[in-house]
């Protein structure tokens, strides 16, 4: 199908973009890498008077380093953050989450922010955001505000924006040293929407593990973190029976949904076996950074 | 009706302008607007793949754009490759690996494939297989073509 029609304005700065969604009341859409929002265009399931076109506004598309984070500019690609050096070196985590972000063409054009505002349910920028403590920093006609990842999701496609906000970056904490990560996704084929996955952190001293980090996607109305889960695994080494024990904890604290590509038992099962991959890479990589 | 917007782009070297409504997608400004119909219409909704085309270079999708945001940039589709006669390395090799059957999903394949030989170094051809894994063929003669893009890895320097 062919997209409703609609008026344009290429906006070449984030307070001309506020400004034409400010007096567009909640009649206007941003449009970023159109990834998602063209498909639903297409469709015409959304049917704005208005698109805000932010890919021409400059200076938003830069990965940074400072001190304590990693600063990602809302339009930044999945391919420049799957192949950024900054992110690699830092939040190889992350690298390794990209490649499973949908296919090379849509890896190209797509953005961090749009996916998160998005908010699919299976994605895997959410989680990535939850599992690193993630900031946004959204801008809107009303000033400047900074949201904590774990505030930003409320539901499924439902995050904290109003009709005039545009997300302008994302700030990642560095992960602190000692700190070995896995990152487990299936999906019925390469690229696709996760059934499930999961991405875990372990940072060890003294042969335990002193901070955990487990995040699921594909298996609720938004991407989450196992929190009851992780604080098994503080003071502990990784054995089996741990693992165990940890694996039972995410089973409990997830609901996940039938549909067409599986059942809510399966995508139980397998958050389970992935938590614990994840798991075992994180602890091996951990281990392998300190020996 | 919207207000149209006019637009300068550059398509497989050609400059063009044109007067555009916004919501013209970037498919149909290449199929009916400038009459390049080597660029198939699949799904229109970004899932199979058949009307990759590359935007300064990197492969997209062209029906998840529109043609008003391609104003200043540069279109390459599966004509900018090669003609009958004088196809290049990629073309030869789907040709030599009988890597299409009704032709549908070929241009998305070959554009596909040409930024991916670009950007990964398809070691394997699990490799292969997940970077084409946005490109549907309903013939299904996936083999032929992960052959076909294999062979041209192999030779390695004929990569486009």
């Amino acid at each position: 199908m062919k997209p409703p029609a609609f008026d344009y304005i290429a906006a070449d700065s984030i307070a001309m973009a506020v400004e034409a969604l400010a007096q567009a009341g909640d009649d206007a859409k941003i449009i970023a890498g159109g990834q998602s929002l063209v498909p639903m265009l297409n469709f015409r399931m959304l049917r704005p008077s208005i698109l805000v076109d932010i890919n021409r506004i400059t200076g938003l598309d830069v990965i940074a380093e400072t001190s304590e984070a990693i600063r990602v500019g809302a339009l930044t690609r999945h391919y420049q953050l799957e192949t950024s050096p900054l992110i690699a070196e830092h939040l190889p985590v992350l690298s390794c989450a990209m490649t499973h972000v949908a296919h090379l063409a849509i890896r190209n054009r797509g953005t961090i922010a749009g996916s998160l505002a998005h908010a699919d349910p299976a994605a895997e920028l959410p989680m990535m955001a939850l599992l690193l403590d993630a900031e946004l920093r959204i801008a809107s006609a009303a000033g400047e505000r900074t949201v904590a990842a774990r505030d930003f999701f409320l539901g499924a496609l439902t995050v904290d924006l109003a009709a005039s906000d545009i997300i302008t970056e994302i700030v990642l904490p560095k992960l602190p040293p000692r700190t070995g990560w896995g990152f487990e996704e299936v999906a019925r084929r390469h690229g696709d929407f996760a059934l499930a996955a999961v991405a875990a952190t372990v940072t060890v001293s003294g042969g335990a593990i002193e901070q955990a980090r487990i995040a699921l996607t594909g298996v609720g109305p938004t991407a989450l973190r196992a929190h009851e889960a992780e604080g098994l695994l503080i003071g502990h080494a990784l054995e089996p029976d741990l693992v165990n024990r940890v694996i039972e904890a995410v089973r409990a604290a997830i609901e996940p949904e039938t549909d067409l590509h599986a059942s809510s038992d399966y995508r139980r099962h397998l958050a389970g076996v992935l938590t614990g991959r994840a798991l075992a890479a994180a602890w091996r990589r951990a281990y392998e950074s300190t020996a | 009706m919207s207000k149209t917007c006019e637009i300068s782009v550059t398509v497989n070297g050609k400059a063009y302008r044109a007067v555009v409504e916004p919501r013209l997608l970037l498919t149909d400004f290449l199929r009916q607007t400038l009459g390049l119909t080597g660029t198939h219409v699949g799904c229109e909704h970004g899932v199979c793949g058949a009307c990759t085309v590359l935007l300064d270079g990197d492969s997209a999708r062209a029906c998840l754009m529109f043609a008003v945001q391609a104003d200043g940039r540069g279109i390459e589709t599966v004509e900018s490759l090669g003609r009958i006669g004088q196809m290049n390395a990629l073309q030869e090799s789907f040709h030599e690996h009988h890597a299409l059957q009704c032709g549908f999903c070929t241009p998305g394949m070959l554009m596909t494939a040409t930024d991916l030989l670009r950007k990964y170094p398809l070691a394997t051809d699990d490799d292969i297989r997940k970077g084409l894994s946005g490109n549907l063929c309903r013939c299904t003669g996936y083999e032929h073509i992960v052959k076909a893009i294999r062979a041209v890895v192999d030779k390695g320097h004929q990569r486009p």
